[in-house]
């Protein structure tokens, strides 16, 4: 189709002068706007292709046994990307775990609720949070949320959910939980921001009919605005989960950089992106810095796995919304 | 010829009269304010201009391999297959010129405990392998007698990201003791550490120093010294505790009895007076031969220069001075430059 179409301008192109065809715009556009998102296309495929050309040794001594062992040791040679994965994945379900509900609440309150003066002030409040370099966060992590946790929330889950096994061990401060907490104050300004966009364009007429055949305020945000703005609300949330996965300065600062998988939060941990940023700069020897390579080719595995997952996810419960 | 043509060629070769007084380089972090601070006073002098770029040791490493820098700077001291990887890439040497000496500290966080702790060479190994657990150790008691150590779990921290000073650190620990050379094997910026927790450079560690109680982590000196965190004495292997200092550093390598030609070398776990056994050199990497001369008398002039004058400098920013001897011995080798 593309291919006709711009044969098509070519054709068009013969039959008229420059000038014309430049205030026309048509076809100009066209091609600049292909050619861009062409460049983001093969932007992506030469990161892909990098990533799978540097990481070969790594690929050729571990295989598959990168992602299911755990040993990372630079002395022996023997790298298993395991508990970085792990890390990474729990810390960014914790993240979401907090930042969801928490960011959807406040979108609809600023969206449906506030009056619009003060729901200005707190969107650019919570757009400014976005804004902020993820260092800060990482500092803000050690020196104020880490003593709160200490003092607050780590005695308040031991002793309410102490039998659980995700809450059990010493805690040193750095945890998968420190950096889960950190990350969901990065995201949520994201969920806040696009989410209050996609409620703020659901249509008038749909909040008006709802409320004309007798629904309550809140009866017509839960059931007639958020399933019309559903798609957008899970974008946001999959820009969120996105930016938590990738997140590496303020992870690396609270984490722990500990390369162990534990079922308890409270224990420190590793992720992906925090050992390509520690260990690439000193790296020295092929396989090492292949291995490292190979954990940033993983993370991309792990992004699209997701992303096709969380697609797939959308496409099932609208599906299912359409029948209702 | 036109006016513009004819500017263009003046300005084509002003380029080239700057790009042959211009060298670069990269490396080693910990060395970089001193060599900052070297590279723009030996500029002022009316000398070349030197860029540096503090990427590493590892990057310094593969970028002076690769030929994409006039020089690099390490850390740690080559490896023999890292020297036979630039002989293949490069047909020539690659020399190694110690140039300040530097040192890792422990530092601790332990409330109520006045006074600096002593450390044995056994109890640094035993805390960095998770089997010294407690502060109360009989094994630490035994070494602070005078101190009232609190029953209080130790939590270890150590470098996440790659280091010299981890490589210090480890290269200690792998002389001192056998369990830690045969469980963790020999030194590296980066190993898999048995216990502990990681921290994000100098800085992230002395974070993590500063959040909890009953933590040890080792820093740079200089980090310590400028950062005014406690750290305590090292036993040396004359059996006397030591801490660390710009005179007990450089001690540690004015003692070594016979330094090697290519000054390959590791000055931890020193014997003698004042000694402090947790010290290493640090590294410029310098190809044998440049293909263009003025290069080769550049780097020549300027090395020569930063052993003697420039060890004047080095002080002010606690970097140590190189010992006598050692400068003595590093201007045979500027001479095989060519």
């Amino acid at each position: 189709m593309a291919s006709s179409s711009i044969a098509g301008s070519l054709r068009h192109r013969a039959n008229r002068g420059v000038l014309a065809r430049l205030r026309g715009g048509d076809e100009i556009s066209y091609l600049v706007t292909l050619a861009c998102a062409v460049l983001v296309f093969v932007v992506v495929v030469l990161i892909v292709a990098k990533l799978w050309g540097n990481s070969q040794p790594a690929i050729r001594a571990f295989g598959w046994d990168f992602l299911r062992t755990s040993r990372w040791n630079p002395n022996s040679g023997n790298f298993g990307a395991l508990p970085f994965l792990y890390g990474t994945c729990v810390t960014s379900a914790i993240a979401l775990l907090i930042a969801v509900p928490t960011g959807v609440a406040s979108a609809i309150f600023l969206a449906e609720m506030a009056p619009p003066k003060l729901s200005n002030l707190l969107t650019f409040l919570i757009e400014l949070l976005a804004a902020v370099p993820s260092v800060i966060y990482g500092l803000l992590g050690i020196f104020m949320l880490l003593p709160l946790i200490r003092s607050y929330l780590v005695p308040a889950l031991k002793g309410t959910f102490g039998f659980l096994p995700l809450f059990q061990g010493s805690f040193y401060g750095v945890s998968l939980l420190s950096a889960g907490l950190v990350l969901a104050v990065m995201v949520v300004p994201f969920i806040v921001s696009v989410s209050r966009e996609v409620l703020l364009a659901v249509p008038t007429e749909q909040r008006e009919a709802a409320l004309a055949v007798g629904a309550t305020k809140w009866e017509t945000t839960w059931d007639i605005v958020l399933p019309y703005a559903r798609s957008g609300i899970f974008g946001s949330i999959f820009l969120a989960l996105a930016r938590a996965l990738g997140e590496t300065m303020a992870v690396t600062m609270v984490i722990g950089n500990t390369p162990k998988i534990t079922a308890s939060l409270l224990s420190p941990g590793y992720s992906i992106a925090a050992v390509i940023a520690n260990e690439f700069a000193e790296a020295s020897g092929d396989l090492y810095v292949s291995s490292l390579i190979f954990a940033g080719l993983v993370l991309f595995g792990l992004t699209i796995v997701i992303n096709a997952l969380a697609r797939i996810l959308i496409l099932a419960t609208s599906q299912k919304a359409a029948a209702a | 010829m036109s006016n513009f043509s004819r500017s263009l060629a003046v300005l084509a070769l002003a380029f080239q009269l700057v790009a042959q007084t211009r060298l670069t380089g990269a490396g080693a972090t910990f060395p970089a304010p001193i060599y900052q601070k070297w590279f723009a006073a030996y500029q002022s002098a009316g000398n070349v201009q030197i860029n540096y770029q503090p990427i590493g040791s590892g990057g310094g490493i593969k970028s002076v391999t690769e030929g994409t820098v006039d020089f690099g700077a390490s850390d740690a001291p080559l490896t023999d297959a890292q020297l036979a990887t630039y002989k293949a890439k490069n047909k020539y040497d690659v020399l190694l010129f110690p140039t300040v000496l530097g040192a890792a500290v422990p530092s601790y966080n332990l409330p109520g405990v006045t006074g600096e702790l002593n450390f044995t060479p056994q109890v640094l190994a035993g805390i960095y392998l998770g089997e010294i657990t407690k502060w109360n150790d009989p094994k630490i008691a035994s070494a602070n007698p005078k101190l009232k150590l609190p029953d209080m779990d130790i939590l270890v921290i150590h470098r996440s990201d790659g280091s010299g000073t981890t490589y210090c650190w480890t290269d200690y620990l792998s002389k001192v003791s056998s369990a830690w050379k045969s469980k963790v094997g020999v030194a590296n910026t980066s190993i898999e550490w048995p216990t502990g927790v990681g921290g994000k450079g100098n800085d992230g560690v002395a974070g993590l120093l500063k959040q909890q109680e009953g933590a040890i982590g080792y820093v740079e000196l200089i980090y310590a010294v400028k950062n005014k965190l406690p750290f305590g004495r090292v036993k040396n292997k004359s059996g006397e505790f030591v801490k660390a200092s710009l005179m007990s550093v450089t001690a540690a390598a004015a003692v070594m009895k016979e330094m090697p030609a290519d000054f390959r070398v590791s000055i931890t776990d020193g014997a003698g007076a004042g000694v402090y056994p947790i010290s290493t050199f640090t590294w410029l990497l310098v190809p044998a031969h440049y293909a263009d001369s003025g290069k080769a008398q550049a780097v020549k002039g300027f090395l020569h220069w930063a052993i003697t004058k420039g060890q004047e400098q080095v002080e002010s920013l606690e970097y140590a001075k190189l010992p006598k001897t050692v400068v003595a011995q590093e201007e045979k080798q500027i001479a095989q430059i060519r």
